[in-house]
C-alpha cells in the first residue's frame, strides 16, 4: 500500500496513474519475477510505524540509560578521547551540501567535497611528515590492517611483526585479515613498556608499532624504522594524530606508512564510531594506497579544480586487481577532521598538546603519590599513562563510578600481565580539579577495595 | 574570471596568514614543568606542522563557500544507480546527537551503556528479520567491509570443516567491490556470465561451480535492476558443491517485506545502512555494513557480539525497556570467531539512525518503501518509453525492472554522436545529478537509473522530459552536450592530467 511511510511521496491517485502508464493493474505485478514460493506472504515482525515524536521519545529513553562523558568525569581513552568539539564543526558538517551527497563521482558538482579532501590530505601530510595521504579509511584499527595489506602488495613477504604496544583491537583486526592472506603475524614484546624488537630477517614484510603505544609510552620510532629497513621491511606506525603536534613526525623518523584513528580530530565519541582513519605514506608507495585520493587539476577553461585521482588503483576500475576493496569510507568525518585542525591552527595544536602534556604529568605525579597506586612505567608519555593498583581493578572502577568518576580503562583483558593495570587518559576537558577528584576517588576506592580484598584473603 | 571566482578557488592553506587564529586554549591550571623534562628533545618535532592560520569567521566562510560548490540530495534529484539516494530524515541527526549517544565512550562498562547495547541488539533483531537470517553482526564499517566479513566467514566455515577452497564466483555484472574483496580475502575470483534475459547464466554457473569454489557473491536484484528468476536453482547449484551463497545488500531497497535473502537460500547477507536505511552519504561516508548469517555461519561471526543475557544471578541485572529481566552485554567468548574487523563496536551513530528509520516506518512502511521504489523505477522507464526516449536509450533488458534499470546509450552515440558521458554532463546543467554511468560493464554505454521511493511523480516526469530535451538538442547541435556542463562551478576537468602528474596536497 502506498502512502504508509511518511518518507514517500506517491499518493493513491499518483499510484493509479503510474500503474496505468506502466501498463499493469496492480503493484504486485511488478514483483512477478519473484517465484511465488519465495514471497514472504506476511508482514515483517517489526511492528507498526510511529510518529516522529514517538520515535524521538523512545530513542531518548534508550540514550538516557547510558552514562555519557557528560554524566561523569571520564578518564577513559584507549583509542578514543573526550575532546572538546567546537561548534563550528557541527555547523559546517550538518550543512546539506556536505551531509547528503554521494562520493564525488561528478567532479563538476562536487568541488566542495573534493577540495575539502585535498585540504584534509595536506593537513595529514603535515602532521605525519609524509608526502602522500588518502582521503580517509574506516577507522584506526582497520587502518592498521589496511597498512599491512599495502606492505603485502609492496613486497609480498610472508611475515608481519607487530608490537604488543599496538592497540589490541588493531592487532586483532590485523590477525583476522592476515590469516586470509596466509601471512604470519608475530608479536614483538614490550620491555619496560616500549617495543623490544626481536631479531628480524628478510621474511619480515613490515614492522608495526604505535606512537605513543597503548600503555601511553613514546616509542623510539627512528630506531624501529632503521631496524625494519635493515632487512628491507617497511615500518608502519599507528599514531595519535594530536600527539604528533609535539612528537617527531613519522616521516622524520623514517616510517613508511603512518596510520591512525582520527576521532580525536573533531569527531564525537559516538560509542566507537563513525570516526575516520588516516593513512599516509611515501611517494614510493603512492600507487599501493587504498581508497579515494583527491588531486588538483584544471578544467577546460583553465580554472583550478579537484578530482578523484589515481583511480586505476581502485575497485570500480581495477576490480580484482585493485589495491583494496574500500569504497564508501568516512568523508564527512574526515571533513570534521580538517575543520578541527584548521580551527586549532599551527600554534593552537601545539598549545593544546602542551596543555595535555602538563596536565598528564600533573595527574601522573598526583596518582603515583597515592597509597596503593604506583606507576606501571616511567617512560615519557603525552596524554595517557598506566598505573598499577594494589586492589582489584574492576572493583576500584565500580567504586569510583559511585563517586562520579570513571578512572580509566582496565588493562587486564588485553594485557593479563598487567591485570592490576589502569590506563588513564587526559584531554583538555579534564581540569586540575577533575584530576584532584580522580586522585581522591582513586585513593578512597583503592583503600576500600584493598581492605576488603585483604580481609577476604585473610 | 571574476575576482570572486578566483577567491573561491583558494584553499584554506592559501588563506593562512601568520598570527591569525581561531583557537584559544583553556588556561593552564597545573604547575608547569620544563618541556625537556617531560618529553626529551630527541622525541620532539623540530618544527610545528604547518596547519592553516585563520580566524573563525574565515573558516566558516571558507567551508560555507566550498559547500555551495557541491550538488546534494537535499537540493535535487539524485538518481544514482546502485547508491539508493533516498531522503535522510533530520530526526536521525537529532537522536544520534543526544549526549547519551554522541558522548558515550566506546569502552564504557556495558552495565553503564545498557541503552546503547539494547539499541544495537534490537537493530540486530530487526535486520535479521528483514534478511530472513537470524544472526547479525553490526561490526563492519561499510558495504565493502561487510563483503570482506562475508568472505572471511566463508573461509572460517570451510576451514572448520577441514576444507581448503580457492575460488569465489561473481557474476560479470558485479560491483567492483566484489572481485576486489575476493582478492583481499585470499581467494581467486572466477566470473560467471549473464544470459540473454539479464540473469546469471545457469549453464556457465554449473560449469564453474566446482568443489574448489568457496562462495558465490550475488546481488539480487542484480546490478541490472532485475530479479534473478533462477535464484532457487542458483542456490541449489552453489550449495550442491558445498559453497556458500553470499548476498550483496546494495539492492535490498527493492524487496523489503516482499521477499528475504535467507528464504532465497543465501547464507550470508550484508546490509548497506547508508543506502537502504537512510544514513546520509556525507560525500563518501560514513556508512555501515552489518552482516546477517544462517545458523551454520553463526559461530564465526566477528567478536564481540552484542547479546541479551537472561536471568543470570548478578546484582547488576535489570530489565530491558520492554520490562523483560536481563541485560545486554558484549560477548567476547566466541572461540571460533574470525575475530575483530575493526575497533570497538562498529559505527554506532549509523546504527542509531538506522534503528530510528526502522521504528519510524515499521513493517508496513518498509514494504511501502520497496513497493514505491519499484513503482517509481518502472514508471520512469515507462515514461521514457512513452515520450520516445527509448529509441535512443533502450533499456538493456526489456523486462519489468525492480528498483532501478539500466539503459544503453549505444544508439544515442551512433545516431546523435553524443556519448553517455555527454548526456550525464548535460544533466548537470539541468540541476539533476546524473545516473551511474558505464556500469554495469556488460551494457555498452550504460546508464543506471535508481529514482528511489523519495521522489514524486512530478520529479520523475521532469527528469524524463529533461532527457528528451537533451536528446532533441543533441540532434540539432551535439556540441552543446559534448562540451557540457556549462553552468557548474567548474567545467570538465582534466582527469588524465591529474593522474599523470598527481598533485595531491598543497605545496607549502
Amino acid at each position: 500500500m502506498c502512502g504508509v511511510s511518511r518518507y514517500t511521496s506517491v499518493t493513491e491517485a499518483d499510484r493509479l496513474a503510474m500503474l496505468e502508464q506502466i501498463g499493469v493493474g496492480a503493484i504486485e505485478e511488478l514483483f512477478s519475477d519473484i517465484p511465488p514460493g519465495l514471497r514472504l506472504g506476511r508482514p515483517l515482525a517489526l511492528g507498526e510505524g510511529r510518529s516522529e515524536q514517538e520515535v524521538y521519545d523512545e530513542l531518548r529513553a534508550l540514550a538516557d540509560r547510558n552514562v555519557s562523558v557528560e554524566d561523569e568525569i571520564c578518564f577513559v581513552g584507549a583509542g578514543m578521547y573526550d575532546h572538546y568539539v567546537p561548534a563550528l564543526v557541527d555547523a559546517i558538517t550538518s550543512r546539506s551540501e556536505f551531509l547528503t551527497p554521494y562520493t564525488p563521482y561528478q567532479p563538476e558538482v562536487s568541488q566542495g567535497t573534493l577540495q575539502a579532501m585535498f585540504e584534509y590530505q595536506t593537513a595529514i601530510c603535515e602532521l605525519t611528515g609524509l608526502p602522500v595521504s588518502n582521503a580517509s579509511v574506516y577507522e584506526g584499527p582497520s587502518a592498521v590492517a589496511a597498512a599491512g595489506w599495502v606492505s603485502r602488495l609492496a613486497n609480498g613477504r610472508r611475515r608481519l611483526v607487530v608490537s604488543r604496544g599496538v592497540h589490541p583491537h588493531a592487532r586483532e583486526a590485523l590477525g583476522t585479515l592476515a590469516h586470509a592472506w596466509g601471512v604470519d603475524v608475530t608479536e614483538a614484546p614490550l620491555r619496560d613498556a616500549v617495543t623490544e624488537l626481536p631479531p628480524l630477517d628478510e621474511e619480515v614484510g613490515a614492522v608495526i608499532v604505535a606512537q605513543p603505544n597503548f600503555l601511553g609510552a613514546v616509542e623510539d620510532l627512528e630506531a624501529i624504522a632503521a631496524a625494519a629497513h635493515q632487512v628491507g621491511a617497511l615500518c608502519i606506525a599507528s599514531c595519535d594524530p594530536l600527539a604528533l603536534a609535539l612528537l617527531r613526525s613519522p616521516g622524520e623518523c623514517g616510517v613508511d606508512i603512518a596510520v591512525g584513528e582520527g576521532q580525536m580530530l573533531g569527531n564525537r565519541l559516538d560509542f566507537g564510531g563513525p570516526s575516520f582513519g588516516f593513512l599516509a605514506t611515501t611517494e614510493a608507495l603512492i600507487r599501493r594506497v587504498p581508497g579515494r585520493i583527491a588531486g588538483e587539476t584544471r578544467d577546460v577553461d583553465g580554472r583550478r579544480g579537484f578530482v578523484l585521482t589515481l583511480q586505476t588503483r581502485e575497485q570500480h576500475i581495477r576490480r580484482e586487481r585493485a589495491t583494496s576493496n574500500i569504497c564508501t569510507a568516512q568523508a564527512l568525518n574526515a571533513l570534521a577532521g580538517v575543520i578541527y585542525l584548521t580551527w586549532l591552527g599551527r600554534e593552537g595544536i601545539v598549545e593544546l598538546c602542551e596543555l595535555m602534556l602538563q596536565r598528564t604529568a600533573y595527574a601522573r605525579r598526583r596518582l603515583a603519590a597515592l597509597p596503593g597506586v604506583s606507576l606501571l612505567h616511567e617512560q615519557p608519555v603525552v596524554r595517557e599513562f598506566a598505573v598499577a593498583l594494589d586492589a582489584p581493578v574492576r572493583e576500584v572502577i565500580d567504586r569510583c563510578a559511585e563517586l562520579g568518576v570513571n578512572p580509566g580503562y582496565p588493562l587486564g583483558r588485553d594485557y593479563p600481565e598487567h591485570c592490576d593495570g589502569l590506563l588513564v587518559a587526559i584531554t583538555e576537558r579534564r581540569t586540575r580539579s577533575d584530576i584532584d577528584r580522580l586522585a581522591d576517588a582513586l585513593a578512597t576506592a583503592v583503600a576500600a577495595a584493598g581492605a576488603r580484598h585483604a580481609v577476604g584473603a585473610g | 574570471m571574476s575576482a570572486t571566482a578566483a577567491d573561491d578557488q583558494l584553499t584554506i592553506f592559501e588563506r593562512s596568514r601568520a598570527g591569525r587564529r581561531a583557537f584559544v586554549a583553556p588556561a593552564s591550571d597545573v604547575p608547569e614543568r620544563p618541556l625537556d623534562e617531560l618529553l626529551p628533545a630527541r622525541l620532539r618535532r623540530a618544527a610545528p606542522a604547518r596547519l592553516p592560520e585563520v580566524s573563525e569567521p574565515e573558516i566558516v566562510r571558507h567551508y560555507n563557500r566550498l559547500s555551495r560548490r557541491n550538488f546534494d540530495l537535499d537540493t535535487g534529484f539524485y538518481p544514482l544507480g546502485s547508491c539508493t539516494m533516498k531522503h535522510n530524515p533530520r530526526l536521525h541527526e537529532r537522536v544520534a546527537a543526544l549526549d547519551g549517544n554522541a558522548r558515550l565512550h566506546p569502552l564504557q562498562d556495558p552495565r553503564r551503556a545498557q541503552g546503547a547495547l539494547e539499541l544495537m541488539w534490537r537493530l540486530q533483531e530487526a535486520l535479521g528479520e528483514i534478511a530472513g537470517l537470524p544472526h547479525v553482526s553490526l561490526q563492519p564499517s561499510a558495504g565493502s567491509h561487510g563483503e570482506l566479513a562475508g568472505v572471511l566467514l566463508t573461509r572460517a566455515y570451510h576451514e572448520d570443516r577441514g576444507e581448503r577452497r580457492t575460488k569465489v564466483l561473481a557474476p560479470d555484472t558485479a560491483h567492483g567491490t566484489n572481485p576486489a574483496t575476493v582478492t583481499m580475502g585470499g581467494y581467486e575470483v572466477v566470473h560467471v556470465g549473464t544470459d540473454a534475459d539479464g540473469n546469471v547464466d545457469l549453464e556457465d554457473l554449473r560449469a564453474k561451480a566446482t568443489e574448489d569454489v568457496a562462495c558465490l557473491m550475488l546481488t539480487n536484484p542484480s546490478t541490472l535492476g532485475l530479479f534473478e528468476r533462477g535464484i532457487q536453482q542458483i542456490a541449489e547449484i552453489v550449495h550442491g558443491v558445498g559453497a556458500t551463497l553470499y548476498y550483496d545488500g546494495a539492492n535490498l531497497n527493492a524487496i523489503m517485506g516482499i521477499c528475504r535473502p535467507g528464504d532465497m537460500g543465501f547464507d550470508i547477507v550484508h546490509f548497506n545502512l547508508h543506502k537502504t536505511f537512510a544514513q546520509p552519504h556525507g560525500g563518501g561516508g560514513p556508512g555501515a555494513g552489518p552482516v546477517a548469517v544462517a545458523d551454520h555461519i553463526e559461530p564465526f561471526l566477528p567478536r564481540p557480539q552484542v547479546v541479551r543475557r537472561e536471568g543470570a544471578p548478578d546484582d547488576t541485572i535489570g530489565t530491558g525497556s520492554d520490562g523483560r529481566l536481563g541485560h545486554f552485554d558484549l560477548d567476547y567468548d566466541r572461540p571460533r570467531s574470525i575475530g575483530r574487523l575493526r575497533g570497538f563496536q562498529g559505527n554506532y551513530g549509523v546504527f542509531v539512525r538506522a534503528y530510528a528509520y526502522i521504528r519510524s516506518l515499521g513493517a508496513a512502511g518498509l514494504r511501502d518503501v520497496s513497493e514505491t521504489a519499484v513503482l517509481n523505477a518502472n514508471y520512469l522507464l515507462a515514461r521514457l518509453r512513452a515520450i520516445g526516449v527509448a529509441e535512443r536509450l533502450p533499456v538493456a533488458y526489456d523486462r519489468v525492472c525492480m528498483h532501478e534499470f539500466v539503459l544503453s546509450g549505444a544508439p544515442m552515440k551512433r545516431d546523435l554522436e553524443i556519448r553517455t558521458l555527454d548526456l550525464a554532463k548535460r544533466l548537470l546543467d539541468h540541476g539533476v545529478h546524473p545516473p551511474t554511468v558505464y556500469f554495469p560493464l556488460v551494457v555498452d554505454e550504460a546508464l543506471m537509473i535508481e529514482p528511489t521511493e523519495t521522489e514524486t511523480r512530478e520529479t520523475l516526469d521532469r527528469f524524463a522530459d529533461t532527457i528528451a530535451e537533451i536528446l532533441r538538442e543533441a540532434a540539432q547541435d551535439p556540441e552543446i552536450a559534448r562540451t557540457a556542463p556549462h553552468t557548474t562551478p567548474v567545467r570538465r576537468l582534466d582527469e588524465a592530467g591529474a593522474a599523470r602528474h598527481p598533485v595531491i596536497r598543497q605545496a607549502l
